[in-house]
């Protein structure tokens, strides 16, 4: 049994969620006495690809072509799946990103594996693996297994922690050939300076309470004193106030920060499905029968006009 | 242009989940049914492609006789006519995606629309899966789509930003809100859409990859506090999440 941990890099930097992953595959291969685990970076230059090797994984493979600095479906899978042993059986490892459901689940189909996408939970007891991944956007959780002899598996970001190993992994520079390229990204648009509520260990969220667009500067205000993402409820983003990426709930995105703060937001069970997994949570509502102070772990029974710059105040200070 | 839509046919968002007696799994019963959400979106932008290119949309939708009532609100909103992949024992998403597969080849769809996720599972994997059995290319999460002969080029939103991308028909595209408004079905649709017709496909399924051991709720949140009524509860808030919370 091997491990491979498909690790994502945007602009040549390894994002943090895959050092997670290497760090879980280490994990894991105690577990099921895995021989090897094996993380393969595809890409053309990576800036930090030393750190890769600090989390545990026996070697880093970065495959490396100048036509694959930007990601593409077709050609990623068909570098990957030359890099992998196919005698053996295998578990393959993500995050549970863009890029690595992509690519998880074309492997999966390669593979003739089973996949469990958005792992928050693994019980390895007896070398049985059972996952476990929430549904209904956290409503509830379902537990699984996989019946298949390989298996793939994608792991929601920051639920697993990275932990620096003290055996540095080996590193090999592999030059590959080009590949296809039938699918390919020709441009990434970033959302200028903003961090993603999808992987922000602090959000603050704004709701319908906030009564207008223009008051999200103090939202912004907020997120910026702590270094936070910007979040935001259906109802807002329906009302154009804001982008869809930041919508947080059923229909927008699951998230579980270590702080999530609600201003003027009312709680509904499409908002609180996609939040309530959050470490902790303050409410700011005027309210106080809001539903979202059930979850909420402190909550301020106020206005968020006056509440909210006085936090930012005491934050600052 | 044949053009495939795959649709799932979902507990309404606003439900409360319950899990059955033996806990493998979340009881269903009682609760009301909608087109998942995503899916309108796949539904709406395979109508307008049809506006434009000419052609016929065809609905996929895998379960037991329930999900019949969601291909009958797709063909309300427009579609053409529909496929009912039948199984009546629980199914996984290789399993789907390879039935979806099989009857999507057998149509001979050149382009397939299915939504970003479904709001039961949350696989969110199904373009892939699908695609890849079909050995087409898959654009995820679509935002913005435009065709031109068989060149796709289709704006993918990623954590953080967007991707550009560009591929070429046959692919299968996931889509996401931002795509297009999806329409409401008329009562013309709705009318007309009695007389369209759904074919049965029997799905055999054996060797399931997955077993599903058990469902649980999340575990429930003690209550929390309310620590005032205004700003001045604001410096006990800082100093809960300092040292008591510790995320400061
Ligand atoms: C299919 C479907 C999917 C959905 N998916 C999602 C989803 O993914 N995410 C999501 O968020 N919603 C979702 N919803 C919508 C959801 O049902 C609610 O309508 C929405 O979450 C409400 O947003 P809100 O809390 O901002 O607004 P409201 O419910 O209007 O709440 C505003 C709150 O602000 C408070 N307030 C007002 N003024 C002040 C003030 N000055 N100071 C302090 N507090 C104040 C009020 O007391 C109130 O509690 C979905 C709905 C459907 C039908
Ligand atoms: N049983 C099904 N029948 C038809 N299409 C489905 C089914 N399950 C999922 N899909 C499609 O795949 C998309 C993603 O689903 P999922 O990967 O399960 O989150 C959904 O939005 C549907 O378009």
């Amino acid at each position: 049994m091997k491990i491979y941990v498909l690790v994502e890099q945007r602009s040549g930097v390894i994002k943090d969620s895959s050092l997670q992953a290497i760090s879980q595959a280490a994990v894991l291969a105690s577990a099921v006495s895995a021989t090897c685990v094996t993380a393969l970076v595809v890409g053309s230059e990576i800036s930090n690809i030393e750190k890769a090797r600090s989390y545990g994984a026996e070697a880093v493979i970065h495959l490396k072509n100048d036509n694959l600095a930007f990601y593409s479906g077709s050609g990623y899978k068909e570098v990957i799946l030359s890099s992998i042993d196919t005698n053996d059986s295998c578990i393959i490892i993500a995050a549970n990103t863009s890029f690595g459901k992509d690519l998880a689940a074309k492997l999966a189909v390669k593979l003739n594996a089973g996949i469990v996408t958005d792992v928050v939970a693994i019980n390895s007891d007896g070398g049985k693996l059972e996952f476990t991944k929430p549904i209904y956007a956290g409503k509830a959780y379902q537990t699984l297994s996989l019946n298949s002899t390989n298996k793939v598996i994608t792991l929601r970001p920051n639920i697993f922690p990275a932990v620096v190993s003290q055996n540095l992994s080996t590193l090999e520079v592999k030059e590959v050939g080009t590949p296809s390229l039938s699918a390919k990204v020709i441009e990434y648009k970033k959302n200028e300076g903003k961090l993603d509520v999808a992987e922000a260990s602090i959000i603050v969220s704004g709701g319908r309470g906030m009564q207008s667009p223009e008051h999200f500067k103090l939202i912004e205000e907020l997120a910026d004193t702590l270094g936070a993402a910007v979040g935001a409820s259906r109802a807002v983003v329906d009302a154009g106030w804001r982008p869809h990426a930041e919508q947080v709930g059923q229909t927008g995105k699951t998230v579980s920060p270590t702080l999530y703060v609600a201003c003027g937001i009312s709680g509904a069970i499409q908002h609180l499905a996609g939040m309530s997994s959050s470490r902790y949570i303050v409410a700011i509502n005027k309210d106080k029968d809001a539903p979202i102070f059930s979850v909420a772990d402190y909550g301020i029974a106020g206005d968020v006009f006056e509440v909210v710059p006085a936090l930012i105040k005491a934050l600052k200070q | 242009m044949k053009i495939a839509v795959c649709v799932s046919f979902v507990p309404d968002t606003a439900s409360k989940i319950k899990i059955s007696a033996e806990s493998s799994a979340v009881d269903t019963t009682g609760l009301t049914f909608i087109l998942n959400p995503y899916d309108e979106f796949a539904i709406e932008e395979a109508l307008k492609l049809k506006e434009k290119l000419g052609g016929e949309v065809h609905i996929f939708s895998m379960g037991n006789d329930t999900v019949k009532e969601g291909i009958r609100k797709a063909l309300a909103m427009g579609a053409d006519e529909g496929s009912h992949l039948k199984t009546d024992i629980s199914f996984d998403a290789i399993s789907t995606a390879k039935a979806l597969a099989d009857a999507i080849k057998n149509y001979g769809a050149e382009l397939v629309l299915v939504g970003k996720q479904s709001v039961d599972t949350d696989g969110g994997v199904m373009a892939q899966l699908i695609a890849e059995f079909l050995d087409w290319n898959a654009v995820p999460s679509v935002t913005s789509l435009t065709i031109e002969g068989v060149n796709v080029t289709a704006e993918s939103e990623i954590e953080g930003g967007k991707e550009v991308i560009s591929t070429s028909l046959p692919c299968v595209i996931s889509t996401q809100k931002g795509l297009n408004d999806p329409r409401y079905a008329s009562l013309k649709g709705i009318m007309a859409s009695k007389k369209k017709n759904i074919a049965e496909i029997a799905v055999v399924l054996e060797n399931l990859s997955t077993t599903f051991i058990s469902a649980s709720l999340p575990p429930a949140k003690p209550a929390g506090r309310i620590l005032g009524s205004d700003s001045s509860a604001v410096s006990e808030l800082v100093r809960l999440l300092k040292d008591e919370a510790k995320v400061l």
